[in-house]
């Protein structure tokens, strides 16, 4: 399923507009705020995908933070939640470790539906069936406010590095 | 000679439910036709020594050890029970400084028992206070009692308890104490599991548990284990229930 651009009727207040550029599907136009959503304490924020990143389930913790309906993220790739801030090469090393059949962990700040943004830190697992490779699993939950400070120094240096691929303000 | 299967059970069972087990050991033989032997191990490390040396058929296992007896030792999952929850308070005593997971500092005293995965869900929610294995002082005692006993006197800075444990505690103990968090997890719970030597009745097992409420003496068995019935577990269930685990296991 193609993502569609996000519309401002679904977004509160005032946003930034992105066009960002998704591996494999081509530009997604994305409207972002300022307003950060806390993470829910004592859940985990679960979803599934196939081996393309395509999600194919995710619990009720994952639908709330998303701002998604479930409807609209089953079937749907799962860079629905790419925030522009997030650099490329974050995704690279998750996609390399678990084609590799490694666990990757990181920091991730996630966007939702309505502009609005969470971080999480996240453990993605490959799902192996029979010693195959059927799909990966994400399991997130609660970073600390050193390491999210950490991570957006970090991911600004890298973004800056990477340097702007986005027709984004600051482009 | 008649084969004598080992029935065991995860060794954080709530003292009330001792001979509820028990029972349940026996209701099982009459209605499977088997012959069973209830070992009840008294420690987590016990039992895996057991586990490794094959000497369990039927276990009802911790969450934390379905991933070994899955994928290591050939058990399936067959059914979860209803109506418990293997959720984890975290709590410190009432008149704590401490409002906030967030206001705990490293060397923090953590008191717990050696139930893994209240263990392993206490540890993460202290994670957004930046604290690990490697920074705090971890204080294992021998039941869920002993953990509010240690906040109450100081010894523990914080403590973890099973959701069910932590209900159970008497009002004047919980009202000196304040939970700062409780997980909200559901996907992970005790799973009954069925080894390699008696798979052949994995499914016959399967169907009475099920059918337990309506077999004559089941619903007093299951009300002796604090148990509402049984639900179905398939095969991906488990399989998903172990890679969330391992998600949670790794570091
Ligand atoms: C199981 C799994 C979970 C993922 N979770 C997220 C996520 O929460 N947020 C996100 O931006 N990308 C997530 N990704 C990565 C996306 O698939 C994608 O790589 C990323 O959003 C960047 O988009 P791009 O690869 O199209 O550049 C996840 C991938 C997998 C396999």
């Amino acid at each position: 399923m193609m993502l569609r651009d996000m519309q401002p009727a679904a977004v509160a207040g005032e946003f930034r507009e992105y066009h960002i550029n998704l591996y494999g599907f081509g530009a997604r136009k994305v409207l972002v705020t300022d307003e950060e959503v806390p993470y829910p304490d004592g859940k985990l924020i679960v979803s599934r995908t196939d081996t393309r990143g395509i999600i194919t389930h995710c619990n009720q913790s994952f639908v709330e933070m998303s701002g998604h309906s479930r409807e609209a993220l089953i079937g749907a790739e799962h860079s629905i939640l790419r925030h522009p801030d997030m650099p490329g090469v974050a995704f690279k090393s998750l996609w390399d470790d678990i084609e590799a059949g490694r666990i990757w962990h990181g920091y991730v700040k996630n966007l939702r539906g309505d502009g609005k943004f969470y971080w999480v830190y996240a453990t993605v697992i490959p799902n192996v069936r029979d010693g195959r490779v059927v799909g990966y699993t994400s399991v997130r939950r609660k970073p600390s406010r050193t390491k999210i400070r950490e991570s957006i120094a970090l991911y600004q240096q890298l973004k800056a590095q990477e340097g702007s691929h986005w027709d984004g303000p600051e482009a | 000679m008649e084969t004598i299967y080992q029935l065991t059970v995860s060794p954080d069972f709530t003292p009330e439910h001792i001979s509820g087990w028990y029972i349940y050991n026996t209701w099982l033989q009459r209605n499977l036709g088997l012959h069973f032997h209830l070992e009840m191990y008294d420690s987590f490390d016990a039992q895996r020594e057991a586990i490794r040396q094959d000497a369990v058929d039927l276990i009802y296992a911790n969450p934390y050890d379905a991933s070994m007896l899955v994928r290591e030792k050939g058990f399936r999952a067959v059914v979860h029970p209803m109506g418990v929850a293997d959720e984890c308070v975290v709590a410190v005593p009432v008149e704590s400084a401490v409002q906030r997971v967030e206001d705990l500092q490293p060397n923090a005293r953590v008191a717990s028992t050696d139930d893994p995965d209240i263990h392993l869900v206490g540890m993460i929610m202290l994670e957004p206070a930046d604290l690990n294995a490697n920074n705090v002082q971890s204080i294992v005692v021998d039941g869920y009692v002993l953990v509010a006993k240690a906040l109450l006197k100081g010894s523990a800075d914080v403590g973890f308890f099973l959701k069910d444990a932590w209900d159970g505690l008497s009002n004047t103990v919980r009202k000196q104490l304040r939970p700062l968090v409780t997980s909200q997890i559901s996907d992970i719970q005790h799973v009954l599991l069925v080894g390699p030597r008696l798979m052949d009745s994995a499914e016959d097992i399967q169907n009475l548990m099920l059918r337990m409420p309506q077999i004559e003496k089941g619903s007093g068995v299951l009300e002796s284990l604090g148990f509402e019935g049984w639900a179905e577990v398939n095969q991906e269930d488990t399989e998903f229930m172990i890679d969330l685990m391992d998600t949670l296991k790794a570091r």
